[in-house]
């Protein structure tokens, strides 16, 4: 027999009730600290793709006085029609101009260092630059270029200057010039638009993201496709389908597909529609009807769900009207469904967006620096581009794939506010 | 192009308007009442005037290469008499190439010339005959639809039974797409499994794909032994899985049974957003700061690690897969009847020891179906260990060296020059039919335990 007023059970069971609580307590704890896990996560995550990123946004362009004698260019001054200024020699142009801004005589092999200050591109610059304005030969100007990758990761302080020679990419007498071109003032750093608007390149620091956008674009145009095949998926299988085994199986296939990983349907899109179809490799239409097949389960599985939420006084009420069911679904549920299923579709949208395995698969890896025109253009896509310039060895494609991340993110982000902003305006409760 | 597609758009449409109007004119002179709204005999003449007439361009389209293959080849039988099969779709590929004007040559001798040109005016021929036949489909089927209208024609009845076969044949496209992987896959690895056994791919313990190009090369003979594929694949899913299951199911737990409601509207979003991030974004951040970090520690630890461990991409990965296993678990520890929960307290146990031994025990299967499908997720996962796995397969359990996965495999050998008559191509394809088949029997299981369970509350 216990004595339940005896001054030890009482101690013991005192104890064993702060044990309990404290158990609880630290069970709770591990919960905390999951969440605290989680949110960690995503911190270092951000931090670390903003940090190594947001520089990307940013140009460094060395400010050169270009002397554009018609002499070197091979454009005589009297005819300065297009078609010779298109042709003209702007690489000897800019290499003088980078070697007037250098003091002293400079032999064959620093000149080639001083070469490697400024960008391959310096030319083509050049070339826009006179083509927009003839009236600029035989002047000498300033002109603003866009500096080397080498020069531009230094100056926004993305690689250590106070290293030993051997392990900078710029080596002691490019950094004594870098030097002298900042007390000059020649050294100057922009908003870089460029990173938008061009295609992919080799060098750096003149790669963008605007044929990677574009190819996106058009990936996601034929994507959409997928909306009302969707749609007329789930409204058989909700509103007409007879139910049997038959659709019993549609069903479950579907469940199973939602769950199939992403780069079998690249291998589904390279055996059928490349193989068997003889469609275009590598090219926005095939990408997205591949992420379309991918993508289909996820809406036929959201608009059903939103179709279940419409209650059956509605259908009631229309055939009571005389309405046939068609009428009754096309008329009166399917509107009403709508919303949920848009919503579903704009995050199906997103995960096409992101998605990179089967676009690997049918060749949209290709290296591209047109800007596509169409949906049958070879193109990347956004994330493919992040892959590539993932895997490139260049120090200053660092910051551009981070970069290119930022504007993914900023898509995706985008993308689904617009959904919650549809699911709290157009969801009805019932 | 464009101006025919306008053209039949404008067709299509005016057809809408010809139902229309026909059918408000014959009710008009007869005095009788239409069966069906102007606007449905609209639909039945749109219909019967855009539908047969794209059918019959799909067809010619699919068709036409084909019979042009052959006239085409038929044209120089000097040069093909001798030819192989794929000699000859070499040949008429080039013949296509150039007659398209792609690289801008000229075809050299004689009888490849005459070829192309031969081609260039066929295809020619076909192009006109092919639009002249769409456009007088189109307006014949017009016609006839027209003359069906009556006031008692159930037009209604028509375009109802043509919507009807629309949808079902949208939910057939489903069916198709896993009939599409299966065939894709299975054929493709037939082909495979003649050139290389069945069992030396599953059991070989050697994996080097590279085949010799030309029979004379010096080059490997090639080793299709997938197990250290499936060791590493494994590893860096157990890794993934030891991150994610602990994290995501106390996230879970917590949301569900301890959080105020403030803490749900914050927390629960952050999760979302990691559930939402593109993989190639976690790829990047597995290679560019958690493989060096993972590096640094273990060698201060004096141990040796690879820049490239299975430790870093299968960390990423877990932390890819916790809002997974957290949301699952969320909605079956929701699920729970709150009389359970009630009873607990009633017998004086602690919100801890209700969670540990009436919660989770009831949950409990709805939790494993959630583990199920994130395991899935893990193996099937490709631009994670893409970019942070490596490429040499090792066969060893060792977490911070490298090792490969099958979807790693199966990117690398397909990314790059594809052959289709090799076993190195091939062989993406039976690593694909085994991830197919693995991920399919581990949903299949998961979404009937979780059925099952979903069942038994409701």
């Amino acid at each position: 027999m216990i004595d339940r007023r005896s001054e030890e059970y009482k101690k013991r069971s005192g104890d064993r009730m702060a044990r309990r609580y404290r158990a609880d307590r630290r069970f709770r704890l591990y919960g905390q600290a999951a969440l605290v896990f989680g949110a960690l996560a995503l911190c270092i995550l951000m931090v670390s793709i903003f940090s190594s990123g947001y520089t990307a946004f940013f140009r460094t362009q060395v400010a050169l006085d270009v002397e554009l004698d018609p002499d070197v260019l091979g454009v005589a001054a009297a005819e300065q029609e297009h078609l010779s200024l298109e042709q003209a020699d702007y690489y000897t142009v800019v290499n003088r101009a980078i070697y007037n801004a250098i003091p002293g005589e400079l032999e064959r092999s620093d000149r080639k260092l001083a070469k490697g200050l400024i960008s391959n591109g310096a030319s083509v610059e050049l070339r826009e630059m006179v083509l927009e304005n003839p009236a600029l030969v035989g002047r000498t100007v300033k002109v603003n270029f866009t500096a080397s990758s080498d020069l531009d990761q230094l100056h926004k302080g993305n690689v250590p200057r106070d290293v030993e020679e051997g392990l900078r990419r710029i080596n002691d007498k490019q950094l004594a010039w870098y030097d002298r071109w900042v007390q000059e003032g020649r050294v100057s750093s922009t908003f870089n638009w460029n990173f938008f608007t061009s295609g992919d390149s080799r060098n750096p620091e003149m790669a963008g993201i605007g044929g990677a956008i574009t190819g996106s674009i058009f990936t996601l145009l034929c994507f959409v496709l997928s909306f009302p095949v969707g749609v007329a998926a789930a409204v058989y299988l909700e509103e007409f389908a007879p139910k049997n085994k038959w659709t019993d199986m549609i069903e479950v296939n579907i469940n199973n597909l939602a769950a199939v990983p992403s780069i079998i349907f690249g291998l589904l899109g390279l055996a059928i529609l490349l193989n068997v179809f003889n469609m275009p490799r590598g090219t926005p239409v095939v990408g997205g009807m591949v992420l379309a097949l991918m993508t289909l389960p996820t809406i036929i599985i959201a608009c059903r769900a939103s179709l279940k939420a419409v209650p059956p006084s509605i259908r009631q009420g229309a055939l009571a009207m005389g309405a046939s069911p068609m009428q009754v679904t096309l008329h009166h549920v399917l509107p009403l469904a709508l919303p949920g299923t848009l919503t579903g579709t704009i995050i199906g949208l997103s995960q096409a967006l992101g998605e990179t395995a089967p676009l690997l698969m049918i060749g949209m890896v290709a290296f591209i620096v047109d800007i596509p025109g169409g949906v049958t253009d070879p193109s990347a896509v956004l994330p493919v581009q992040i892959y590539l310039w993932a895997e490139s060895a260049e120090r200053g494609f660092v910051e551009k794939t981070s970069a290119a991340i930022m504007i993914i993110l900023a898509f995706l982000v985008t993308m689904n506010l617009f959904a919650i902003y549809l699911r709290q305006r157009f969801e009805r409760r019932w | 192009m464009a101006l025919a597609a306008t053209a039949f758009a404008l067709l299509v449409f005016s057809s809408f308007i010809i139902g229309q109007s026909r059918a408000r004119a014959s009710a008009g002179s007869s005095g009788l009442k239409l069966h069906s709204l102007p606007n449905y005999h609209g639909c039945y003449v749109a219909l019967w005037a855009g539908v047969p007439a794209l059918l019959i361009l799909l067809l010619w389209l699919a068709l036409e290469p084909v019979f042009l293959r052959s006239i085409v080849l038929d044209t120089i039988p000097e040069r093909t008499a001798s030819m192989s099969e794929q000699q000859l779709s070499v040949l008429f590929s080039e013949i296509q190439n150039k007659a398209d004007g792609a690289f801008g040559i000229t075809a050299a001798d004689e009888s490849l010339t005459r070829a192309i040109d031969s081609y260039k005016s066929l295809k020619r021929t076909s192009h006109f005959a092919m639009l002249a036949v769409f456009f007088s489909v189109c307006v014949l089927c017009l016609l006839f639809a027209r003359s069906r209208i009556a006031p008692a024609f159930t037009a209604r009845h028509a375009v109802e039974k043509a919507f009807n076969a629309f949808l079902f044949l949208s939910s057939l496209i489903a069916i198709l797409t896993t009939i599409g992987i299966v065939c894709s896959l299975i054929f493709e690895s037939i082909r495979f499994f003649q050139l290389v056994p069945f069992t030396d791919f599953v059991f070989g313990a050697k994996w080097s794909p590279q085949t010799a190009m030309r029979a004379d090369q010096v080059a490997s003979e090639g080793a299709f032994g997938a197990v250290p594929l499936f060791v590493g694949t494994i590893l860096i899913a157990f890794i993934a899985m030891c991150v994610a299951t602990p994290v995501g199911l106390f996230a879970a737990v917590y949301l569900a049974e301890y959080a105020s409601k403030r803490t749900r509207v914050v927390a629960k979003p952050i999760l979302e957003i990691l559930a939402g991030i593109p993989t190639v974004v976690y790829g990047f951040f597995a290679a560019l700061t958690v493989a060096p970090y993972v590096k640094d520690t273990a060698e201060a630890l004096g141990l040796a690690a690879s820049s490239e461990s299975a430790l870093a991409a299968g960390l990423v990965m877990g932390i890819m897969i916790i809002p997974f296993i957290s949301s699952l678990s969320d909605d079956v520890i929701n699920a729970v009847p709150q009389s359970l929960r009630d009873g607990s307290y009633a017998m004086g146990a602690t919100k801890s020891e209700t969670i540990k031994q009436v919660i989770v025990p009831a949950a409990l299967p709805g939790i494993v179906g959630a583990v199920l499908l994130a395991i899935s997720r893990a193996v099937g996962e490709t631009m994670i260990v893409v970019m942070a796995a490596g490429l040499a397969a090792n066969l060893t359990a060792n977490p911070l060296s490298n090792v490969t996965t099958v979807t790693v495999q199966i990117v690398t050998i397909l990314v790059g020059d594809q052959e289709f008559d090799s076993a190195k191509t091939l062989s993406a394809f039976a690593l694909g039919l085994m991830l197919f088949f693995v991920t399919l029997l581990l949903n299949v299981i998961a979404l009937r335990i979780v059925k099952k369970y979903r069942e038994k509350y409701d």
